[in-house]
């Protein structure tokens, strides 16, 4: 179905966010930006949600928790970390409670960069994760995958499947960002 | 018996199941654009809840307990035959006890999941059906005055298909009850002051309360229900004002299309209770507005026999 990323719900998570990337990722949905125009939503919820919106590194504390949201989003999903601390740990990275970004926990699939990120590439971020999304999708129905029924063997599957599209969508968001700026 | 008025009968209940999905959703799609409007943003498009649905029907279903997806289709279920019975112009009763059972259904399936957010999400939910249920009972009951009262009809009667062949409009035996009724539209359609068990748009209550454990197509079939639900509660505004002439439907509609947007216009403009205040504000609406229109109908009764 062509129009399945039409409608692409999404959740925020403030992993260990300095709120800068938060509140960039709410003014999102403010009017200037105003991203239910694309039928973006914020919900709250991971049951409801198809994009995982990460701000902030992954530290200790809440590496579980993420995990769990992650696996409490029904399939297709796809994973956001937005602002330098969530691709790499930024410059939260030496502290001895942080892991690093947050694919050192669930496997990203596209990277948003900036300290802060900017409204304007979170936006960019979520339209190539929708690409990103319809494919995952028309893979689902090719596979005729409704549950999956070895979670072992699904996990797998993603992790192949972002190790390739982690490495191009960063390397496009990051070029993406220099011709901005 | 097979006759004209069987056959158109028949006729609007086929209508009601094909259509109301389609009404339904683009008054949400109105609804989502107007608010954003109201907010200066663009908002999506009036489609949007289509594509919402339709995403949601493709997506995985998840639930620790499988009985979750009967219980809902039940919930569905109930929520068509009440439109059906109502537009079929069956007993008005009978219309709101289907509701009720729906709501039932809608919580056992959000319940059987025993999460802590569903837990405050039903019994919020239960409250709200506390606030609702005398309003709805009581307007089946004002109809049924309303013709008692009325000297065009020789038996009083519940059946929509009677009412709407009256001579007069029933607004102008049941004011009151028509403010009531509008009042509890507003819990009815899950708009904020009232959104408490979950709500619709972006605004998040207790993680979406009673429908957060449902995913995938789950969810799809409460918006699904949901939908249906709002037409069918939609026709009974529209059923205060329908007369036997022609005409009078033209006024339903524009009472019907007034009525939502004074509902998007609350729900823009106010913010969220607690329950206790909802449920004071509710049951003293009840008592002001119904039961003075009760008791004058009641006098007029008197008068007339
Ligand atoms: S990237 Fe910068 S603004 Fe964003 S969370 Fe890290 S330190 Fe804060």
């Amino acid at each position: 179905m062509k129009s399945f990323h039409k409608s692409p719900w999404l959740i925020h998570y403030d992993a260990s966010s300095c709120n800068g990337c938060d509140i960039e990722v709410l003014a999102c949905t403010m009017p200037r930006y105003d991203v239910e125009r694309f039928g973006i939503i914020n919900t709250g919820n991971p049951m409801h949600a198809d994009i995982f919106c990460v701000t902030g590194g992954v530290n200790t504390q809440n590496a579980p928790i993420v995990k769990q949201i992650y696996d409490q989003i029904p399939e297709p999903k796809v994973v956001l970390a937005v602002g330098t601390c969530a691709c790499t740990g930024g410059i939260f990275k030496e502290c001895y409670n942080i892991l690093g970004g947050v694919d050192q926990v669930i496997p990203v699939d596209v990277y948003v960069p900036g300290c802060a990120a900017r409204p304007e590439s979170i936006i960019d971020g979520v339209v190539k994760a929708l690409a990103l999304y319809q494919e995952k999708h028309d893979k689902m129905v090719q596979e005729g995958r409704g549950l999956p029924e070895d979670p072992s063997l699904d996990e797998d599957n993603d992790v192949d499947e972002n190790a390739s599209n982690d490495d191009n969508s960063s390397d496009e968001n990051a070029s993406d960002e220099e011709n901005a700026s | 018996m097979i006759n004209t008025v069987n056959i158109l009968r028949l006729i609007a209940v086929i209508v009601f199941i094909v259509c109301a999905p389609f009404i339904g959703g683009i008054l949400d799609g109105f609804d989502r654009k107007i608010s954003a409007r109201m907010q200066r943003r663009i908002g999506p498009k009036v489609t949007q809840p289509f594509y919402d649905v339709l995403k949601l029907f493709n997506k995985e279903f998840v639930s620790v307990n499988k009985s979750q997806l009967f219980l809902l289709l039940s919930y569905l279920f109930f929520v068509i035959f009440a439109g059906a019975l109502f537009f079929g112009g069956y007993d008005l009763l009978m219309v709101f006890l289907c509701t009720s059972t729906a709501s039932i259904f809608l919580i056992l399936a959000a319940s059987s999941t025993h999460t802590a957010y569903t837990g405050v999400g039903t019994l919020r939910e239960l409250v709200q059906m506390m606030c609702c249920e005398p309003m709805e009972l009581l307007v089946a009951i004002g109809f049924y005055l309303s013709t008692s009262a009325n000297k065009d009809f020789v038996t009083p009667t519940f059946k929509v298909i009677d009412l709407v062949r009256s001579d007069m409009p029933a607004i102008i035996y049941l004011p009151g009850f028509f403010i009531g009724f509008i009042f509890i539209l507003t819990i009815k359609f899950r708009k904020s002051p009232f959104d408490i068990s979950t709500s619709h748009h972006a605004h998040q209550e207790v993680v979406k309360g009673v429908t957060a454990e449902f995913s995938g197509a789950a969810y799809g079939i409460v918006e699904v229900a949901e939908w249906y639900e709002q037409v069918m509660l939609l026709g009974v505004v529209g059923l205060f004002f329908i007369t036997s002439n022609p005409l009078s439907y033209i006024v339903a509609a524009l009472a019907i299309i007034l009525v939502y947007f004074l509902e998007i216009i609350i729900d823009n403009t106010s913010a969220r209770v607690k329950w206790d205040l909802m449920f004071k504000l509710s049951w003293g609406i009840i008592f002001i507005c119904g039961g003075t229109n009760l008791l004058v109908l009641e006098i007029i009764r008197n008068i007339n026999i």
